[in-house]
């Protein structure tokens, strides 16, 4: 490859490698300077607050948005310099769990399972079927198959919009919340069923969702995400060691938050935070302009 | 639009400031319009070069399901209301003319009159008008819809490609469905015709050679490649502007391109409704 030279060369079991990468949205910077490896057949679970960036990071890192600065690699090919050939490629050796499911609404379950197998395979028509039916058999849907997305419950969308991710057998499997939403049995189920993919098909995944219960349940390595930059990466034990700390032991703001946030308390860093922002300015600014 | 479109200038005096205001309505339509044109261009574009791959690579081709699908939900609906119109017009125009007609003894020429009005004009035009309503307003809302429920972005995801993938078969759809439409509703106005002049007391044989006599190949025609760039026009708006939707527009967004749909493509067909008689009279095609 005619790329130049890596400074510090990417392990080969390293999956996704994600450099400096910057992004913004108008004014608004979302993502600054992100520095993320997957390593191949583990699960890491990107957490952080509503809005702080992780669908935005997790739609960097399947080619839907390109970022302004830094690079994406997966298995160490740079997906922010392929062409759309290349990238389809590169697609169809990753599956996507979207927020919303995303299931194509004028098709059936099966239908939704079947398409990328009907137009990316050259098998015959049984062949595909039998595929859709062992891939709902594993999500638990196979009765639902001839059922219209809209006819389905939210947590069986997400589980139709799995059997569909899984569809071409994915190396790498992207989750967006998989569990929001949902109650709490339905989503310890789609948790079980994330954990039983990475082992029994052993694929790599990356888990975005803001539910601690369902993190620290399928996560073999963590991270917290918050205004757009990574606070801490690092195993699940450092994370429960955290969560389980004094606060009073913490060295500094960072960890306090991150603890704040993992054991879900009403008071902490997060909270100070957003009370101090500028919010009597916001409100001078309102009356002035009535000036 | 952009928040600079919207707020006009504060400054200036009472007498300056329309006059500015006008400028910049000026420059915000143009600006839109050139993005739409370009819009257009590049989704044709595509949609073509989508369209000769699959020619070329019988592998890459769309199933044939998916453009029957299509051709069913585009057409199929829009018969009833186009052979409506078609017999409505059809059966008007003649009992308009024949006053006037009768004062020269002249009333067989209402057979002339209708043929001519029916395969060059008003059987493209009518069709073009109602499928903008029943197929583009359908597309606009279903591909924006599609937008927003982060369909698109799924498609996109699996490595289908959303032109070859949905653009093509809605595209192939509108412009032979129009054609289809169009034969129809010629037909349908001309019996239209027939039924006034019936009432009338001409003879039927007269108007049926009459009509046959209007009608040379070259007008029957002209209406139909009419009728294939109106059912063009139509796709590529819709297609353009439901895929033009932004997924935080929601369903605000998707309704403001249904009716942008119906309004652009009514607006474009008569332009080149225009520009097509022009041309075909120029070049002595109406003789
Ligand atoms: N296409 C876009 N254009 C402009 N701003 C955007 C766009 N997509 C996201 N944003 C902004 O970027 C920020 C991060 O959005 P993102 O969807 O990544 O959040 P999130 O962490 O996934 O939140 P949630 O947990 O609620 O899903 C938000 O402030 C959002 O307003
Ligand atoms: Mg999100």
């Amino acid at each position: 490859m005619s790329n130049p030279p890596e400074p510090k060369s990417v392990d080969p079991e390293t999956v996704i490698a994600i450099r400096c990468l910057n992004k913004s949205f108008g004014v608004q910077k979302v993502l600054k300077g992100i520095h993320l490896d997957v390593l191949r057949g583990e699960t890491m679970v990107v957490m952080g607050g509503s809005g702080c960036g992780k669908s935005t990071l997790l739609r960097h890192m399947i080619g839907s948005i390109a970022p302004d600065e830094g690079s994406i690699r997966l298995f160490d090919q740079d997906i922010t310099v392929m062409s759309e050939p290349e990238m389809n490629e590169m697609r169809k050796r990753f599956g996507i769990l979207f927020q919303s499911s995303a299931l194509f609404n004028s098709l059936t379950v099966g239908e939704n399972v079947a398409l990328p197998l009907r137009e990316h395979t050259k098998l015959d028509q049984t062949t595909i079927e039998i595929m859709v039916k062992i891939k709902l058999e594993l999500v638990g849907l196979r009765e639902h198959a001839d059922k219209m997305p809209a006819q389905l419950s939210g947590g069986m969308k997400k589980r139709a919009g799995l059997a569909r991710a899984i569809a071409l057998d994915p190396q790498i499997l992207f989750y967006d919340e998989p569990s929001a939403g949902l109650d709490p049995v339905t989503s310890a189920q789609i948790d079980q069923l994330i954990i039983d993919l990475t082992k029994k098909l052993r694929v790599t995944s990356v888990v975005v969702t803001h539910e601690m219960d369902s993190a620290f349940r399928i996560a073999d390595r963590m991270c917290m995400l918050d205004k757009g930059v990574i606070l801490k990466e690092g195993p699940r034990a450092e994370f429960e060691a955290l969560r389980d700390s004094a606060e009073e032991s913490l060295a500094n703001d960072t960890e306090r938050l991150i603890r704040q946030f993992l054991r879900g308390d009403p008071e902490g860093p997060i909270t100070q935070r957003k009370v101090q922002s500028d919010y009597e300015e916001d409100l001078l600014m309102v009356s002035l302009k009535m000036d | 639009m952009s928040p600079q479109d919207k707020t006009p200038p504060r400054s200036g005096s009472v007498l300056v400031r329309p006059v500015t205001q006008l400028g910049h309505l000026t420059l915000a339509v143009g600006r839109r319009s050139m993005g739409l044109v370009g819009g257009l261009f590049l989704l044709m574009t595509g949609a073509l070069a989508n369209v000769l791959k699959g020619i070329l690579v019988p592998s890459s081709r769309l199933k044939g399901e998916y453009l029957v699908y299509q051709m069913v939900r585009v057409g199929v609906r829009a018969i009833p209301i186009v052979v409506l119109c078609e017999l409505a017009i059809g059966m008007i125009l003649p009992l308009q003319m024949h006053p006037k007609l009768d004062e020269f003894g002249q009333a067989d020429q209402i057979a002339t009159i209708n043929a001519i009005a029916a395969f060059r004009e008003l059987g493209p035009l009518m069709t073009a008008i109602v499928l903008s309503g029943f197929a583009g307003a359908s597309i606009a809302a279903e591909l924006g819809t599609m937008v927003t429920s982060e369909e698109i972005e799924a498609l996109e995801s699996l490595a289908l490609n959303p032109v070859r993938f949905l653009v093509v078969p809605r595209l192939l759809a509108t412009v032979v469905m129009m054609i289809l439409l169009t034969v129809i509703a010629d037909v349908v106005m001309v019996t239209g015709g027939l039924l006034t002049s019936l009432r009338l007391g001409i003879d039927p044989d007269v108007y049926y050679h009459l009509t046959l006599e209007a009608l040379d190949i070259t007008g029957f025609m002209t209406g139909l490649v009419k009728a294939g760039v109106f059912g063009l026009l139509i796709g590529l708006i819709a297609c353009h502007l439901g895929l033009s939707v932004k997924p935080w527009q929601g369903s605000e967004g998707v309704g403001q391109a249904t009716t942008n749909t119906v309004v652009y493509c009514i607006v474009a067909i008569i332009g080149a409704d225009a520009v097509f008689t022009v041309i075909f009279y120029a070049h002595g095609l109406f003789r």
